[in-house]
């Protein structure tokens, strides 16, 4: 009987067939048979043994038989073939998902703890990746819950240098401004003007406030808002003295304070002491117009000057307090919007010149330009605060994604290798390359979809730390996140990308196997061979490079947080409480106020305990501030803006600012003696060009067309921050308090006391009650309202620090994993090493060595990448550079270590390998 | 010679259809299929391995059949072929063709008897 395979091999043979070696195998194998069987009929029929031999052979040898036969060998279709199910690659894409989806449940269980590494890693990673995004979401992507956002636009001024006082977050228009826009642009088809202020809602003792919106009449209407129940104000409401009229209520504040009754229509509410009668509810979707904020109240504009009797902002054209936002007419953009207002423009700003202003601020008024911005998403000023933050944090949780993308990934080919067998036996049983990739790809996706089912619950939590996280304490931040088809969108994405960058190597890898070598090669497959490990050890690479990258950035935040948290300041920041007393009621005429004033200090300074109080204008560090222009004539200063506080007595010891020469403020300085005022070093180095400033005089000028005001400098005090911690030092003038007009309805102690703050606070109030029970009390501690002012940075650290510890520790989890691995491939080249001579130290030091190449590949691309790209950060930072050679050198130095040690295990298991086990199991 | 091209472009033709038959109601392997198209046919039409391979797996690609490996005790396993129901619409559509080709012809080529 002939070898029927060999012959139908040889034939085979003979054509140049890019032949799957499973498939030749199989047509070998029926062909064979075949002629078997036609070979035993010839022959049983008479035929001769050697004639069928030849006939046969010839069969087999028919021009055309091995070109019929290639696309069975090649495994491809031809083209324009009916397309059957479950037959032709082309239908079979998605046929068998199912079955796919099953196994691959399978998998995962008898896989536990693989795939609890692998879901637990992605829920981090992709939860971390969706929280910030929600945040990014609800700051910069969600439109306003009102009809039609896409036609709303903001008005903002463009100005260079701006004289007056900024009295809401969002400070654009003075009242003037406003109303002549209002009459001559033509870009809207409304147009409204507000603003945002806390109105008090109790009516003395420690204030409780309820957040404000000033609104103009057409603010409903702008917005196209219905009310939920009574009505919304309107044009009506709005009239020019209207007094103490109508509010309405946020569903948030009518449920929360009036617990959603409708009869509180008609009533009503105490704001500031005033009676206002409340006319309805604005719906529960609209919170405000400014992300991150919310609002209680909204009060029409016309009331302003009511609330605000001394100084009504709507009188002052130097008072920039409102804000415009309009619906564009159609056909109209923002651009052309601009153009139109920018037209009418130098007519609005000359109508609106501020009397008091000299030459120099008049001709920077004049110059004012108007821009028109889509406002779709609303206005915010938290928008530019935490946005860039978010983008980075987004960046920083990307990369660690990245980081633990490459820990499955090379999970994922250590269980490729495993698996090399069963791929092989599938293709040896018919499977074609695509259906196992296919397999291998719905295990990875499987993966990521569970991981981001996670991630996204995960999410939820995250989002709302986040949004704590940044909050202050009395004014929290309002971002109500929620999973809209961005959110979803954005974790699908990242989950199919996730899926891919991890699963589609070893897919290939497990897929691209050679059965026969596999089957053949007890275990040892592809996987294991150069091209495998390549892959691995480049991943590893480049998650050394990513950890130091986030290392670095890690220690940068920490360290600008750090060095904010413990920068000097030049003064006190520990133990001050700052206690605010507002004393506008009628009871205390405005011509008793200054001696009311003097009276309350002293009260303050007498509670026991108390060690020192002094009064001041600006609190430092809170971001308030007041400057004026002086004068020095015999040095030819004209016009130089300056830093103003107005302090009483012993404010510099109260806050520890050393008294450098001359004098204190003292109680003979009052409003008929000469003014005097007491000076910084950097004001006496930068103005007064080092000079000994005790005696000197400066002038500034005085509204209304008065003389110059002369000041005499009294004292020298060292340097101290003024509005922000994370300035410089600059030049500032005190002035004593009580030199002023003292008139103004409100006081603010700083005071130091060795009792605790809660204990200081009540008795306090005790003092105020007994004074006069009216009195508005409010009280934070500037150390914490330091920190509360820190919260970006402190986000920044935090985060960043976790996630740069993550990612190390992910990276380390690696090069654990690769050291391991190899160990166990090089098992037996050890054992004969050892066989043949090296001791342990060498065979510990190869390893090392392996280790540590990789890891100082990672190290010098990590370092290029941080130089390169460190600028994007840099206008975050504090005190500390990109480059900063210290942050570098812990980052690559704790790397170092930690893959030392993590590359170290697995080294000390291979010296422990015995040569003699090893060999023997060749 | 003229008439062997002519019996060869029929056989050509017809052997999808001749195929097809054969495995409507049961599943056989290849020897067998080719085995009973040269029985049926007492002799006329025969395929050696080089043409009915190649056809027979182009049925299968196209997936008008589907084979699987069977293997029966004591002996070695062998390739068997169903038709899939593509495969039996296939069938349907070629027996009529061929019916209608067959009369055609016959109209024609079987002489003048109306």
């Amino acid at each position: 009987m002939p070898d029927w395979k060999r012959e139908v091999r040889e034939a085979l043979g003979s054509a140049k067939v890019k032949a799957e070696a499973a498939r030749e195998e199989a047509v070998v194998e029926e062909l064979a048979q075949d002629l078997a069987d036609r070979y035993r009929d010839l022959v049983l029929e008479g035929a001769e043994e050697e004639a069928a031999l030849r006939r046969l052979r010839g069969d087999l040898r028919v021009p055309g038989f091995l070109m019929g036969l290639r696309p069975r060998l090649e495994g491809r279709c031809e083209r324009g073939d009916t397309v059957a199910a479950g037959v032709n690659e082309r239908e079979r894409l998605l046929t068998g998902v199912q079955h796919d989806l099953r196994l691959g449940v399978r998998l995962l269980r008898f896989n536990l703890g693989f795939a609890l590494v692998a879901i637990l890693s992605l829920t981090l990673g992709i939860g971390a990746n969706t929280a910030i995004f929600e945040l990014l979401d609800a700051v910069l992507l969600r439109t306003l819950p009102v009809a039609a956002p896409e036609q709303l636009a903001e008005v903002k001024l463009i100005h260079a240098e701006r004289i007056g006082n900024s009295v809401a977050r969002q400070s654009i228009l003075s009242s003037a401004q406003w109303q002549e826009i209002e009459k001559q642009q033509q870009a809207f088809s409304e147009i409204a003007a507000w603003s945002t202020e806390n109105f008090n809602l109790g009516s003395g003792g420690e204030a409780r406030y309820a957040k404000g919106l000033w609104v103009s009449g057409d603010f409903f209407n702008v917005l196209r808002l219905k009310p939920q129940v009574g009505r919304l104000l309107t044009k009506s409401d709005d009239a020019k003295g209207c007094g103490v009229r109508g509010v309405v209520l946020s569903n948030a504040f009518w449920q929360r304070e009036l617990g959603g009754r409708s009869d509180v229509i008609g009533s009503t509410l105490l704001l500031n002491r005033l009676p206002f009668q409340i006319l309805g509810i604005t719906p529960a979707s609209f919170s405000g117009l400014e992300a991150g904020f919310t609002f209680d109240v909204a009060l029409p504009v016309c009331s302003e000057p009511t609330l605000h009797r001394e100084e009504p902002y709507s009188n002052d054209g130097e008072t920039w307090w409102l804000a415009a936002i309009g619906r564009l007419k159609p056909e109209w953009t923002v651009e052309r919007a601009t153009m139109q207002l920018n037209v009418v423009a130098p007519g609005i700003f000359a109508a609106t010149l501020p009397s008091s202003y000299d030459a120099a601020a008049r001709e920077h008024y004049l110059k004012f330009s108007f821009r028109v911005l889509q406002a779709a998403t609303g206005v915010s000023d938290s928008k530019a605060t935490f946005v860039t933050p978010l983008f980075v944090l987004l960046g920083i949780s990307g990369l660690v994604l990245l980081v633990a993308c490459g820990n499955l990934t090379n999970l994922m080919l250590a269980r490729a290798s495993a698996r090399e067998r069963e791929m092989a036996l599938r293709v040896t049983l018919g499977a074609s390359r695509g259906r196992l990739l296919r397999q291998t790809l719905v295990e990875s996706l499987l993966l990521a979809m569970i991981g981001a089912v996670g991630g996204t619950a995960l999410a939820q939590v995250l989002g709302t730390g986040l949004v704590s996280f940044i909050s202050h304490g009395d004014d929290p931040l309002f971002l109500p996140l929620s999973l809209d088809w961005r959110v979803l969108f954005f974790t699908m994405g990242l989950a199919i990308l996730t899926c891919l960058l991890f699963g589609i190597a070893p897919a290939l890898q497990a897929t691209r196997c050679d059965p026969g070598t596999v089957l053949k090669g007890g275990g040892r497959g592809f996987t294991s061979e150069r091209q495998g490990l390549t892959l691995r050890r480049g991943l590893i690479v480049s998650q050394v490079t990513l950890s130091l990258v986030l290392l670095v950035g890690a220690l940068l935040f920490v360290r600008t947080f750090r060095n904010l948290v413990s920068v000097n300041a030049g003064l006190q920041q520990d133990g001050v409480l700052v206690a605010g007393f507002n004393f506008s009621m009628p009871s205390i005429p405005v011509a008793s106020r200054p001696q009311f004033k003097r009276d309350l200090l002293a009260d303050v300074r007498a509670i026991p305990g108390v060690e020192v109080a002094a009064q001041a204008e600006i609190i430092p560090l809170s971001d308030s501030g007041w400057n004026r222009f002086i004068g020095i004539p015999e040095l030819g200063i004209s016009r130089k803006l300056v830093d103003f506080n107005a302090v009483s007595d012993r404010y510099f010891q109260t806050l520890d600012i050393p008294l450098l020469e001359g004098r204190d403020f003292e109680q003979s300085d009052t409003a008929d003696s000469p003014a005097v005022a007491i000076v910084n070093e950097k004001f006496m180095r930068e103005v007064l060009g080092g000079a000994n400033p005790i005696g000197r005089t400066f002038r500034t000028r005085q509204p209304g067309g008065f003389p110059d005001k002369l000041w005499e400098i009294v004292g020298l005090v060292g340097d101290t921050k003024y509005r922000d911690i994370r300035g410089e030092f600059e030049p500032i003038i005190y002035v004593s308090e009580s030199q002023g007009a003292g008139s103004d309805s409100q006081s603010t102690l700083l005071i130091r006391s060795g009792e605790n703050v809660s204990a200081l606070i009540a008795s306090i109030k005790d003092t105020a009650q007994r004074i006069n029970p009216e009195m508005v009390l409010n009280f934070s501690v500037l150390r914490t309202s330091v920190l509360r002012g820190l919260s970006r940075e402190r986000l920044m650290a935090t985060l960043s620090g976790f996630y740069g510890a993550l990612a190390a520790v992910l990276a380390m989890v690696g090069i654990y994993g690769i050291g391991s691995y190899m160990v166990i491939q090089r098992r037996s080249e050890i054992g004969i090493r050892m066989a043949i001579g090296a001791d342990k130290m060498s065979i510990v030091r190869m390893l090392l060595g392996d280790a540590m190449r990789l890891l100082g590949a990672g190290l010098v691309i990590g370092v290029v990448l941080v130089l390169g790209a460190g600028r994007l950060v840099q206008a975050m930072l504090y005190g500390v550079k990109v480059n900063d050679a210290v942050s570098l050198s812990l980052a690559v130095g704790a790397l170092a270590v930690a893959a030392m040690c993590a590359s170290l295990i697995p080294a000390a298991r291979a010296a422990g390998v015995q040569p003699v086990e090893v060999l023997r199991g060749e | 010679m003229r008439e062997k091209v002519f019996a060869r472009e029929l056989k050509k033709g017809s052997a999808e259809l001749l195929i097809l038959s054969l495995l409507e109601h049961r599943e056989r392997h290849g020897y067998e299929i080719s085995k009973l198209i040269e029985q049926r046919s007492k002799g006329v039409l025969q395929f050696n391995v080089s043409s009915f391979y190649p056809l027979l797996y182009r049925l299968e690609e196209r997936g008008f059949i589907a084979g699987r490996w069977v293997e029966k005790s004591g002996q070695r396993r062998r390739r068997y072929y169903r038709v899939t129901a593509l495969g039996r619409a296939v069938l349907k559509e070629q027996r009529s063709a061929w019916a209608d080709f067959v009369g055609a012809v016959n109209r024609i080529a079987g002489g003048e008897h109306a």
